[in-house]
């Protein structure tokens, strides 16, 4: 691991640090900004290492937002995991806290509900979009069609019929997995 | 009832710490998003949140800058206890997985590219999609009351749907633009509501 220089450190998390205001759509609407300044502006990391980092987050449990710190421990270990993280936290953070709070302050003026009221089923329709752009990839591949509905009909099944832990309906989906049905 | 903050809840994290443990169980068990998680614990076992608090405190970190789920760690924190809530509950959504992460990273290991781990993770995503299209399903009955109407919900939830879905829209323009257009026509209704009292 080499230990990036502090100046080129400080350079980055000022970068992070508008990233972060910019983030709206979630932490992985900002990784071709960093692969662009990271990989193919500074150098500091290759494309390889970069795409396993955001893979290693994806596919561990926790929010995805933590490629930034494991990009920035590749560039200068702990302390590069942390700072990254806190650049790409801290200024959404206050923002966001911020509004939030005055948002409910102010959630019985006819504004704020008709905004609450407005907003909930396109964050409805939001989540079934998110299902379906999920689900997508393995649909398009023949092999994997039949498995994955499955999978998606059983999960529905359990989910909307008993009040099974959806943590068991991921480790069964893992077997299914490793089996080769899905 | 106007001074509560939690109208329709029935229960209350007892501290911050049990914000932290909660938050931290939730992130721990989000393989492929926590946010499946999180409407079950929250809403349904702990009962911190009605469905329609829940419906609205994610609609919200939809349009905040931040991670999603991590903006409604920092929501729902901030609500029960303030400043320590919120750092409470983004300390347990991010501590355990970071640690994860870095010791995973340390190894050297390319663990999300050994075959035996694509498959099961490739099990899970289909688990993840049918999760997710559940927990909407679930949450369709905190419309109930909403001033839309049937009608005017359905049509919203389906423009949005195919905006992201199929026409893949920007979500920050899908949600600002139908978000917008949702909030005007339930700002009309109600104010016309409150004429015909």
């Amino acid at each position: 691991m080499n230990a990036l220089p502090l100046a080129d450190l400080a350079d980055l998390l000022g970068r992070l640090l508008v990233l972060s205001l910019l983030s709206i759509g979630g932490a992985m609407a900002t990784a071709p900004e960093l692969h662009r300044y990271l990989v193919d502006g500074r150098g500091w990391l290759d494309d390889a290492t970069f795409s396993s980092a955001v893979a290693l987050a994806q596919a561990a449990p926790g929010p995805n937002v933590l490629f930034v710190p494991l990009l920035g421990y590749q560039l200068a270990g702990l302390t590069g995991a942390f700072a990254t993280l806190a650049g790409i936290l801290l200024p959404s953070t206050l923002l966001s806290l911020s509004i939030g709070r005055w948002a409910r302050a102010h959630r019985h003026t006819a504004g704020a509900r008709a905004f609450t009221a407005g907003l909930a089923p396109v964050a409805i329709g939001l989540l079934l979009a998110t299902g379906w752009l999920i689900a997508r990839p393995y649909l398009a591949n023949a092999g994997q069609r039949v498995g994955t509905l499955a999978l998606i009909a059983i999960t529905l099944g359990i989910l909307l019929k008993t009040r099974v832990a959806p943590i068991w309906l991921l480790m069964l989906g893992a077997l299914a997995g490793l089996l080769g049905l899905a | 009832m106007a001074a509560s903050p939690r109208t329709g809840a029935a229960f209350a994290p007892r501290s911050p710490l049990d914000l932290f443990l909660t938050f931290t169980a939730l992130a721990l068990q989000g393989f492929g998003g926590v946010l499946a998680i999180a409407q079950r614990e929250l809403v349904e076992r702990k009962r911190w949140l009605s469905r329609e608090e829940f419906i609205e405190v994610y609609a919200l970190s939809q349009l905040l800058p931040g991670p999603n789920i991590v903006t409604m760690a920092l929501l729902l924190g901030d609500r029960f206890f303030g400043w320590r809530g919120a750092a409470a509950a983004l300390a347990g959504m991010l501590g355990a997985p970071l640690a994860i992460v870095l010791v995973l990273a340390a190894g050297y290991v390319r663990f999300a590219e050994l075959p035996a781990v694509a498959d099961a993770l490739r099990g899970m995503g289909a688990v993840a999609a049918g999760l997710i299209a559940g927990t909407a399903i679930k949450l369709i009955g905190g419309l109930r009351g909403n001033p839309l109407g049937v009608a005017g919900c359905a049509a919203l939830v389906l423009a949005t749907l195919v905006a992201v879905a199929i026409l893949r829209v920007p979500l920050p323009w899908a949600v600002g633009g139908l978000g917008g257009l949702g909030w005007w026509l339930a700002w009309r209704r109600l104010r016309r509501a409150g004429e015909g009292q």
